[in-house]
């Protein structure tokens, strides 16, 4: 009876008004899968003429010739494998020891500050890292790193180093894009080594445990996948990244197995290669761009699945 | 676990601990350098006409980046107004109607890996809807690109801070005969406020330094952003990608790298106050 007379104020009855606004609120967030949907749909649709073309061969062709209008996806594939690799390779142990000293061994004077430094790492525009590494990470890899890697450790006689340093290609886009995504995967593996119950931390170190042996016994096992998931966190920024890789990749259609040369990744030969693109050529490259597409919705998928599953864990206790 | 010397135990240990602070001291010194760097580099072509004059055209010397912050900044603008109020409507709908339910529970799985997409195929996506059906490139559609980046951050951040306030707010307010929608706008929304704008500041500090989804969208252009619906619209980003890679001019450079200066101290103010202002908030 109260709320009746409550409810006399509104012009519309609050049932109806309520149902209205939760509908509302539903399609607003029904929005997040339509365009996921519209995302393949639009650019299954626009790759149409280039997979009629080139069919399977598209994606083991090392071929990229504008001019002849016949384009291989080989070039680019392998670039963003490489480049990622090498990111990932690089950015997930770093992530790991450095996240395992701020919340177990670092004074809080060290570990907020330290923590607080990453966040705002992770939001510097990626266009910041293309330009630090165009013009000073480039010339720095070319008379420092790349030298060394050669001459004094003596790993030109290698096939994936060589003994042409110009400073760009993909060991110095593989770096640059660690340092992009470490402060990332360090987050989450941050609070996967919180999430950890105290007791079992507690119990491993009285049994006279050192802080390595309780990360890699206990935390590693207890939060397995979440280090998973960061880890396809990481890879997912990777693999889609554009600006900074555009800058220092050297940008050329030619595969090559050495680390020192150019190349090209998906996103990379994607932004250079638009604004001239029509006909088969753009479809071509919304080719591409559907190839990068399902690379990323998988990593993401898996990635997501184990974080999940974690915090699903963690709920449960 | 194996039997091994207490000694060697002990070193492995004490060689971790030292390799972690060793990497962790080269990633901050290596942020140190970048920051350095822009500051260093940026701060030499700044002058009062920098702010005020439009780009010039290629091999002109003098000519600033006015019109190219206010394209970002419209560009930034139209993106919120198109993701935030949508973001904002999604979490409360996981927060409020579906938090249990399957469908609430996909929705939410979908906006993580949407949150994941590289933004470069948001930009081929909004090319190929916008751009090659309307034969010509606008800044809307680079507020769109944008908005379809922040929709799933705007969505996830409003969730997380609805669903930390308190039941007895929400029984309380429909005890007392609201509405529901009343009740969160009027009583959810004001105990959430502090988190909720944080995370729609932090979206848009994120967008305004995209890059990859201009390219394919808004373009750039020397003009000022009179026709933010029909023509290429100058924004900051792209402008430095243009400057820094397309230019054999040093001038262009200079002023590439103060645009750099300005944009990475608008985006890290951004994030610096609404932490300081608003407390401990996890990122997105």
């Amino acid at each position: 009876m109260k709320s009746e007379l409550i409810s006399r104020k509104y012009l519309i009855p609050p049932e109806l008004s309520d149902r209205v606004f939760k509908i509302i609120t539903a399609i607003a967030a029904f929005v997040v899968i339509a365009l996921m949907v519209a995302f393949f749909v639009q650019l299954v649709w626009y790759s149409m003429p280039s997979i009629r073309q080139f069919g399977f061969k598209f994606i083991i062709s090392t071929e990229w010739d504008p001019v002849k209008n016949v384009f291989g996806a080989l070039p680019s594939i392998v670039g963003t494998l490489i480049t990622t690799s090498i990111a990932v390779a690089i950015a997930v142990p770093i992530s790991f020891i450095a996240a395992m000293f701020l919340v177990e061994s670092a004074p809080p004077c060290i570990q907020i500050p330290v923590s607080y430094a990453l966040d705002l790492l992770a939001a510097i525009p990626s266009i910041i890292f293309g330009m630090w590494g165009l013009f000073v990470f480039v010339p720095f890899m070319q008379d420092y790193i790349q030298p060394f890697l050669a001459e004094t450790l003596h790993l030109k006689s290698l096939p994936v180093f060589g003994d042409v340093y110009n400073g760009f290609g993909f060991l110095t886009a593989g770096l640059i894009l660690a340092l992009m995504i470490l402060p990332f995967i360090c987050a989450v593996m941050r609070d996967v080594f919180k999430m950890v119950p105290a007791v079992l931390k507690e119990s491993a170190f009285g049994a006279g445990a050192t802080s390595w042996e309780v990360s890699m016994g206990i935390t590693m096992k207890y939060g397995a996948r979440g280090m998973l998931g960061a880890v396809f966190l990481g890879l997912g920024r990777a693999v889609g990244e554009t600006m900074a890789v555009l800058f220092i990749i050297g940008n050329s259609q030619n595969l090559s197995y050495s680390l020192f040369s150019g190349g090209t990744t998906i996103a990379a030969t994607l932004a250079n290669n638009f604004a001239e693109a029509d006909g088969i050529f753009m479809s071509s490259l919304f080719e591409l761009g559907l190839i990068l597409l399902a690379m990323s919705f998988c990593i993401q998928i898996v990635g997501q699945l184990w974080l999940n599953r974690v915090s699903r864990k963690m709920g449960e206790r | 676990m194996k039997r091994r010397g207490i000694a060697l135990r002990k070193t492995v240990d004490f060689v971790v601990k030292l390799l972690s602070i060793f990497f962790v001291t080269i990633t901050i010194a290596l942020m140190g350098w970048i920051i350095y760097i822009v500051i260093g580099k940026g701060v030499d072509a700044l002058s009062w006409t920098f702010f005020i004059e439009p780009t010039a055209p290629y091999g002109v010397p003098d000519g600033g980046i006015a019109n190219a912050v206010l394209g970002t900044v419209l560009i930034t603008l139209g993106a919120a107004v198109i993701g935030v109020p949508t973001g904002i409507l999604g979490g409360i709908y996981l927060s409020e109607f579906g938090s249990k339910s399957r469908f609430g529970d996909f929705i939410r799985f979908a906006a993580n890996v949407m949150m994941g997409m590289p933004s470069i195929i948001v930009g081929l996506f909004v090319y190929a809807m916008l751009v090659y059906t309307t034969k010509h490139f606008s800044g809307v559609a680079g507020s769109v690109a944008l908005a379809i980046i922040m929709f799933p951050v705007v969505l996830r951040t409003t969730e997380d801070m609805l669903s930390m306030v308190p039941n007895s707010l929400r029984e309380s307010a429909l005890a007392l005969g609201m509405p529901r929608w009343k009740s969160i706008f009027y009583i959810i929304f004001r105990s959430a406020k502090d988190g909720l704008i944080t995370g729609v500041l932090l979206a848009i500090a994120r967008v305004s330094g995209e890059t990859a989804p201009l390219l394919f969208t808004a373009l750039w252009s020397d003009d000022w952003p009179t026709h933010f619906f029909t023509e290429p619209t100058a924004n900051l980003t792209v402008t430095i990608s243009e400057y820094a890679t397309n230019s054999p001019f040093d001038v262009m450079h200079a002023r590439a790298w103060s645009a750099a200066l300005l944009i990475t101290v608008i985006i890290l103010v951004l994030n610096i106050s609404c932490r300081l202002l608003f407390g401990k908030k996890r990122h997105g």
